[in-house]
């Protein structure tokens, strides 16, 4: 554990130089901004696995807490102009006391109750939005960029390193909680919760624990999105694809590690980001539910399982 | 303003709006209210059937009812297999069914979704009847026609739904395999079958339920993610599997949406359903005509 560790932050250093390194670089702004939208896939996918990988309850309002992340940005820009920073430690707050409010709303809920109690969420909040004026309401809000900081050139570099740099927290602290007796505690309660509760495994601080801390990730993820498209409206930043594509990415990906959700989130985003620009952005949500389908249907535990197969059958083959 | 008359208008609407919704839920009802499958895909299915019947009227001419019932046969066999489909890969495997399960039946939605859109494009879509833009006047009070045929079809489909269930020997079956799968197994019966016949009633029924729609008002190939708030409101807040439940709770949702509409404006419905649905989920899961476990 503890040279994994050692490796893990020395990779990360290496990702976030290599961020660095490429917005300096790299003149052309295509890749930033595509690169950009992969990078919150991953935070997303990683932030919803720690609720719905380790404790096996699928939140299906991802797009409730980007939702969030996106407007609590615009409303703080709006009012008081505040910084990037500022938009995203606030978004984190809301996030996790909108988590918090999840948790304590939905404690008795499991299973399908619990998922469409989040669609639910979403749609509510966003129809609060759809009719907030001083947001833009329905019709949506302009978002001007404020000037750049060295040393990036300009604004989008800027938010691409941001995005890297919430892809490394949020990794952090999703492999911090595989690791440790949070993670143990949730896999327990995702077996079977009430046996866990009988074990002493406080499920109720657990569940609300794990349910704060994706809920502050995804909205965080979801603060510099606004300034990222320069418009905000609530049909897209509440939309339901946001949902399905993280929940996509991390079954794809597989659950059951830390890793899986970055590696279905790469491949997955990476994938919707080529069709989006070669075919169309419908085949690209077709692909996305046959991929889930598929996934689901014939590889239930992701590529991480699919990998922990081959090593275990070779593993057997040699002894 | 709000008025007395108002009210009452909003109220009849209401009733009539809150049986089609009864019509819509009924398939949701007997799948995840007494199958326990997590079908998030229903409304898809809905929609679906919706643009064949806008298909059939447009290029045939057919009536939209006669095609609802046309299609309800292709419906019931779709079920049928959608049913094996989903047992043979999620509950005979069992770990982690849920989960894989709901997302399994997005997926579906997300695909039904996109191929419409392929097909016929994201524009709203409507159909063409001699009884689609007429209208009933009482007093002051203007009943739109539509409504009232999809009243009617909707009370009869209740009605001829739960008579099935309580009647025949394969509705008892369906409400015996929802209580108690083992005890059937044991005397001689095919649980699995049972529950695969339940699957494809359910899914026939929205054959008529598509028709409904699209003659209530125009369809477009997002219209589900609406109808997941109605559906799943009407089909827990009756309490999972109560046929009469269901149409109780659905006009209760008709006569508030149309309340709400009426005193709030428009902008405000779409959340109406999903507030009622959490509400409930969070002070009564059990709904309001269930029993407690």
């Amino acid at each position: 554990m503890k040279r994994n560790g050692i490796f893990f932050w020395i990779g990360a250093t290496l990702f976030l130089a290599a961020a660095l390194l490429m917005t300096q670089i790299i003149g052309n702004q295509y890749p930033f901004f595509a690169g950009y939208v992969i990078l919150q896939f991953i935070v997303l996918a990683v932030a919803w696995s720690i609720l719905g990988g380790y404790a096996g309850y699928v939140n299906f309002g991802t797009s409730a807490f980007f939702g969030m992340g996106v407007y609590t940005a615009v409303f703080l820009f709006k009012s008081v102009g505040a910084p990037l920073a500022v938009q995203i430690a606030a978004a984190a707050v809301i996030g996790a006391l909108m988590g918090f409010a999840l948790g304590l709303l939905t404690l008795r809920m499991k299973g399908i109750f619990f998922s469409i109690a989040t669609i639910a969420l979403t749609i509510v909040i966003e129809t609060s939005i759809t009719n907030w004026r001083y947001v833009g309401g329905a019709a949506g809000i302009q978002m001007q960029r404020p000037a750049v900081t060295a040393p990036f050139d300009n604004y989008v570099e800027m938010l691409f390193f941001v995005q890297a740099l919430l892809v490394v927290l949020a990794v952090a602290s999703s492999r911090y909680i595989h690791n440790s007796w949070m993670g143990r505690g949730l896999q327990a309660l995702k077996d079977d919760e009430l046996a866990a509760e009988c074990t002493g495994v406080p499920t109720l601080r657990l569940k609300l624990l794990a349910c704060v801390i994706s809920g502050a990730l995804m909205c965080a993820a979801g603060a510099p999105a606004a300034m990222y498209l320069q418009y905000a409206d609530p049909t897209s930043a509440f939309n339901l694809n946001y949902s399905v594509s993280v929940l996509a990415m991390s079954l794809i990906g597989g659950t059951a590690h830390w890793a899986g959700p970055v590696v279905g989130a790469i491949l997955l985003g990476t994938t919707q980001q080529l069709l989006t620009v070669t075919i169309s952005s419908e085949v690209n949500v077709l692909v996305l539910g046959v991929m889930l389908v598929l996934f689901v249907v014939a590889a239930p535990e992701g590529i991480i399982g699919l990998i922990r197969k081959v090593r275990r059958n070779r593993n057997e083959g040699e002894g | 303003m709000f008025s007395f008359e108002l009210l009452l208008d909003a109220v009849v609407i209401g009733v009539l709006l809150g049986c089609f919704y009864a019509a819509v839920s009924l398939g949701l009802s007997v799948s995840f209210g007494l199958l326990d499958v997590p079908h998030v895909a229903h409304p898809a299915f809905l929609v679906l059937a919706s643009y064949a019947v806008f298909f059939l009227n447009e290029h045939y001419g057919v009536d939209p009812l006669l095609a609802g019932l046309l299609i309800t046969p292709i419906f019931f066999l779709f079920g049928l297999v959608a049913y094996r489909l989903y047992y043979e890969t999620f509950e005979r495997r069992g770990s982690d069914a849920g989960v894989r399960g709901i997302a399994f039946f997005f997926g579906i939605a997300f695909i039904i979704e996109v191929l419409i859109i392929l097909q016929f494009g994201v524009d709203q879509r409507s159909v063409t009847a001699t009884y689609v833009g007429k209208a009933w006047r009482i007093g002051d009070m203007r009943i739109p026609f539509r409504l009232v045929v999809a009243f009617g079809v909707a009370a009869a489909l209740t009605i001829l739904l739960t008579l099935y269930l309580s009647r025949t020997y394969m509705g008892r079956a369906i409400r015996a395999v929802a209580q108690d799968q083992e005890a059937l197994r044991l005397m001689g019966a095919n649980p699995i079958w049972i529950k695969q016949w339940a699957f494809g009633i359910a899914t026939a029924v929205l054959g008529i339920a598509g028709a409904l729609l699209i003659i209530v008002a125009p369809v477009e190939p997002t219209l589900d993610r609406t109808y997941i708030g109605r559906t799943f409101c009407v089909v827990v807040m009756a309490g999972l599997g109560s046929m009469s439940g269901t149409l109780v709770a659905a006009i209760i949702l008709g006569v508030a949406e149309t309340i709400v509409l009426t005193l709030f404006g428009a902008s405000w419905a779409p959340a109406i359903s999903f507030a009622m649905l959490l509400g409930v989920l969070a002070v009564r899961p059990q709904g309001l005509f269930g029993r407690l476990s």
